[in-house]
């Protein structure tokens, strides 16, 4: 630590509400520091970064910047001090080339900028073709335009809020090479992030955020992953239990040559997808999102139907559900788990007890076309129950819930439909470690039970916890299935990187 | 710099908040009614009687404002059922004139009729012609994906001109001098008078069956869920597999058939008789009515008996106090801002930010 830290946070604290974001959090960063803050989703890492980069106000406490107290009053304050930020959901306009997109946030013009690209970009190791358009870059090159974007402002101080999470594994180590050339012209690096390895591989310092405190500050290098991940917790993290299983005989769900055509010109369509799941085992679907797994979702559903153009054939149960829509085939026995949890796989102005009727009304829980209110509420407890929803209880609107709680009552409502086939996508984004593995757990039990689950991630950790095979979605292809004990995350993310045909002959299907 | 005040969401919902709304726009429309009126040569004081008290001061006025409350509770009923699915039917006033069209078509075919079962037949044909108006806008929509809102407001003008066409022409009454009516309407096509000297009838008792219809259907019926979901979250709907094209028709038929009805009211109510103006504009008043009533059942029945008032009141103002007949339309457009004016405060809240005050 040097005696004169460039940012120094003396008891930020922040409140929403009843909810206690950031308490007391302080915070020393020096020039050339490579500084983690690490923490569950909720820990308050994202508002800790919104005060410093002047998005939010603290309620109290102060932040010093050289020394010096500074009021932020906005994004601006901070930029014109030296911070800059990168946001983990880029704000790039798809039709415009990468100088233009960087051209419209500085007040130079789309030349100079071009020239400022070829030049500071290679310092870096961030090379990018400035006259690219942005629609045609990987979310690895889109980051970097955002990198270059923040650099062009000279900042002493870049903040990185959850980088390698749109990354496939092959672009985070040029990522972290980046970020090291930085530390070292020193530039420091508040580096935010939930993934222990890559904090410990990168960061010089750590600190640690629990319930919007701050717990410890360690050095990462001296702690271990486990240790890091009580800190993180509070406890250990479990991993989920697997049962053996038995495949049945026939598949439950089998594509054929599936070629669809997305909606959105910019989104990936789906091309020669096959792809066959048996009732006990759990197919898990990696990639980087953005590669079609909605669209696969959709299809597989039936939210999509193949139109004119597209090809292919679904069967669920040996039936032939190509042209039935979402309702026709949950009635068959097919429950999703849609990775937009509101407004879609709940309506957030509806109370829980009315969101559990919009897919389990099957469920007896209508009578002569009214709806059985006492019924539905008593199903909406049972959901609420069986999975540990923190909520007021029935009557608590869709909109009240955080997102990992949400995320349980959706999980439950669908599991209580007893399906026999199970399609989920994304089920734990945005959801804290432990409600992650309570509700994969609870997919590896109906794994048991002989129900037939396709699970989407870009999580490969949570994929590997409990997938039997595993299959890379990479711009709407599928590569081969790999089995369980060949599932290496060499092999897996040469796959996500579209490394296909360098693969291709490692693979004994 | 930036704003020292942001507006943001209100996250609670209490009851007493979505009564605001409707409370704050009925009370702007009573101030701003008087001081219009004032700006007329009306004194304040009087101005507010003629509106708000003169309505209920002899039994005659107290009728008519049930009269009117009649079809505005049953369009906004009906169309509210469409808005909370986000269908947009704005053409209840043209499929109002096909139902008087319609539901007229027996009387001067048969006008000496005495069958009892005229009355209720003439109801289910004005019932028809305003669904199948409503069903082009409908079939427009699901087919060509034609947006509801111009097709359905682009109708009215339409079965406006069939029936000027229609009164003028092959409906005319021969016997009537030549004006642009047709021929009075025999006892059995009539609605039975409520209150003698009085011009209310039956197709209020309707208007409340409906209304109790409507909240069942809304707030206990499956059906009414669906609707209600597809209007909230439209990829949730489509999730569960609800089909937006349902919405659409059911949505659109209920309204038109509401209309429909309403019209035929009209012409075997105060009118007995089809003729060039069927509606002082029923079919877009209901609009507001609806809104104010913040598409509630409930809310929509005080909303209703609110807006008759102030059409009685108009009335009245216009032959006591000679205002001109628009003061209607300024009201009614009064509510409609002021009730969505008040909107704004109560789904939204003005925060200062905190950065500021600092500052």
């Amino acid at each position: 630590m040097t005696a004169d830290p460039l940012l120094d946070l003396d008891g930020l604290s922040k409140r929403f509400g009843e909810t206690v974001a950031a308490d007391g959090l302080s915070l020393r960063v020096g020039r050339g520091e490579i500084h983690a803050i690490l923490g569950e989703n909720g820990a308050g890492k994202s508002t800790l970064v919104k005060m410093i980069y002047g998005v939010l106000a603290p309620d109290a406490g102060m932040i010093r910047w050289k020394g010096e107290r500074v009021d932020l009053k906005g994004p601006a304050d901070a930029r014109a001090l030296g911070i800059g930020m990168v946001f983990q959901h880029f704000s790039l306009f798809e039709t415009l080339t990468v100088a233009e997109n960087i051209a419209l946030a500085s007040a130079e013009s789309v030349e100079k900028v071009r020239k400022q690209i070829v030049e500071i970009g290679p310092r870096f190791g961030l090379t990018i073709e400035p006259d690219a358009l942005v629609h045609g870059l990987s979310m690895g090159e889109r980051q970097r335009v955002e990198i270059v974007r923040a650099l062009l402002q000279e900042p002493e101080l870049i903040i990185l809020d959850e980088p390698t999470s749109v990354l496939p594994p092959v672009a985070i180590a040029p990522l972290f090479e980046t970020i090291r050339k930085l530390a070292e012209s020193g530039c420091a690096v508040l580096f935010i992030s939930h993934k222990l390895a890559e904090i410990r591989e990168l960061c010089h310092r750590a600190t640690i955020m629990r319930r919007g405190k701050n717990v410890a500050t360690v050095d990462p290098t001296e702690e271990s992953e486990a240790s890091l991940a009580q800190l993180m917790i509070g406890r250990e993290i479990p991993h989920p239990t697997r049962e053996a299983a038995t495949l049945s005989a026939e598949p439950v769900l089998s594509v054929q040559d599936l070629s669809m055509a997305s909606d959105d010109p910019f989104a990936v369509s789906l091309a020669d997808i096959d792809l066959e799941l048996r009732g006990g085992e759990i197919v898990g679907i990696a990639g980087i999102s953005g590669n079609g797994q909605r669209l696969l979702a959709a299809a597989l559903t039936g939210e999509a139907l193949i139109g004119s153009g597209d090809g292919g054939r679904i069967e669920l149960l040996g039936q032939d559900v190509t042209d039935l829509g979402c309702a026709e085939r949950r009635a068959l026995g097919l429950a999703y788990v849609p990775e937009e949890r509101h407004g879609r796989g709940t309506v957030p102005e509806l109370d829980l007890a009315e969101n559990a009727l919009l897919t389990a009304h099957g469920k007896a829980l209508t009578d002569r076309g009214f709806v059985r209110r006492n019924a539905v509420r008593t199903f909406a407890e049972s959901c609420i129950r069986d999975m540990d929803v923190r909520c007021s209880g029935p009557d608590a609107e869709a909109r009240s819930l955080s997102g990992g709680n949400l995320q349980k009552f959706i999980i439950g409502r669908e599991l209580a439909l007893e399906p026999k086939v199970i399609v989920a996508a994304q089920p734990t984004w945005g959801v804290d470690v432990g409600a992650a593995q309570a509700i994969l757990q609870r997919l590896a039990d109906f794994r048991a039970s002989g129900v037939g689950i396709i699970l989407i991630s870009d999580e490969l950790d949570d994929l590997l916890d409990v997938s039997d095979r595993l299959h890379v979605l990479f711009r709407g292809r599928l590569s081969p299935s790999i089995a369980r004990a060949d599932a290496r995350i060499d092999l897996i993310g040469a796959y996500m990187a579209g490394e296909s045909a360098a693969s291709q002959n490692e693979i004994t299907a | 710099m930036r704003w020292p005040i942001t507006i943001e969401p209100r996250m609670a919902h209490s009851p007493v908040l979505a009564l605001l709304p409707p409370l704050i726009a009925v009370s702007v429309t009573l101030v701003a009614s008087a001081l219009i009126l004032a700006s007329l040569g009306v004194p304040p004081g009087r101005a507010l009687y003629f509106l708000y008290v003169a309505p209920f001061s002899t039994t005659f006025n107290t009728a008519e404002v049930f009269l009117k409350m009649a079809p505005l509770l049953l369009l906004a009923q009906a169309l509210a059922i469409g808005f909370r699915a986000r269908v947009w039917n704005i053409g209840a006033e043209g499929q109002l004139i096909l139902g008087a069209i319609g539901g007229s078509l027996l009387p001067i075919l048969f006008n000496d009729s005495t069958n009892p079962l005229m009355l209720p037949a003439m109801v289910m044909i004005g019932g028809l012609f305003g669904m199948a108006w409503s069903a082009i806008a409908a079939g427009l929509r699901a087919k060509f994906n034609a947006n509801e809102i111009l097709v359905t407001l682009m109708l009215n003008s339409i079965a406006l001109q069939l029936l000027y066409y229609l009164v003028s022409g092959p409906l005319r009454d021969p016997f009537g001098f030549n004006f642009p009516q047709s021929a009075p309407f025999p006892l059995a096509a009539t609605l039975p008078i409520l209150v003698e000297g009085t011009r209310v009838n039956a197709s209020i008792f309707f208007a409340l069956l409906v209304t109790v219809g409507a909240w069942l259907l809304m707030e206990r019926s499956f059906l009414g869920f669906k609707l209600r979901v597809g209007g909230a979250a439209p990829d949730a709907a489509h999730y569960a597999g609800f089909g937006d094209r349902r919405a659409i028709w059911i949505s659109l038929l209920i309204g038109g058939a509401a209309a429909g009805i309403a019209g035929t009211f009209e012409v075997a109510g105060p009118l007995g008789q089809l003729q060039r103006v069927v509606s002082p504009g029923y079919g877009f008043a209901a609009i507001i009515v609806a809104f104010l009533g913040g598409l509630n059942a409930w809310g929509i029945l005080a909303a209703s008996f609110f807006m008759a008032v102030v059409y009685v009141g108009g009335d009245i103002a216009q032959t006591s106090a000679g205002v001109p007949y628009s003061v209607n339309t300024v009201l009614q457009g009064l509510l409609l801002v002021s009730y969505i004016a008040a909107r704004v405060v109560t789904d939204y809240r003005l925060r200062w930010l905190p950065a500021m005050r600092e500052a």
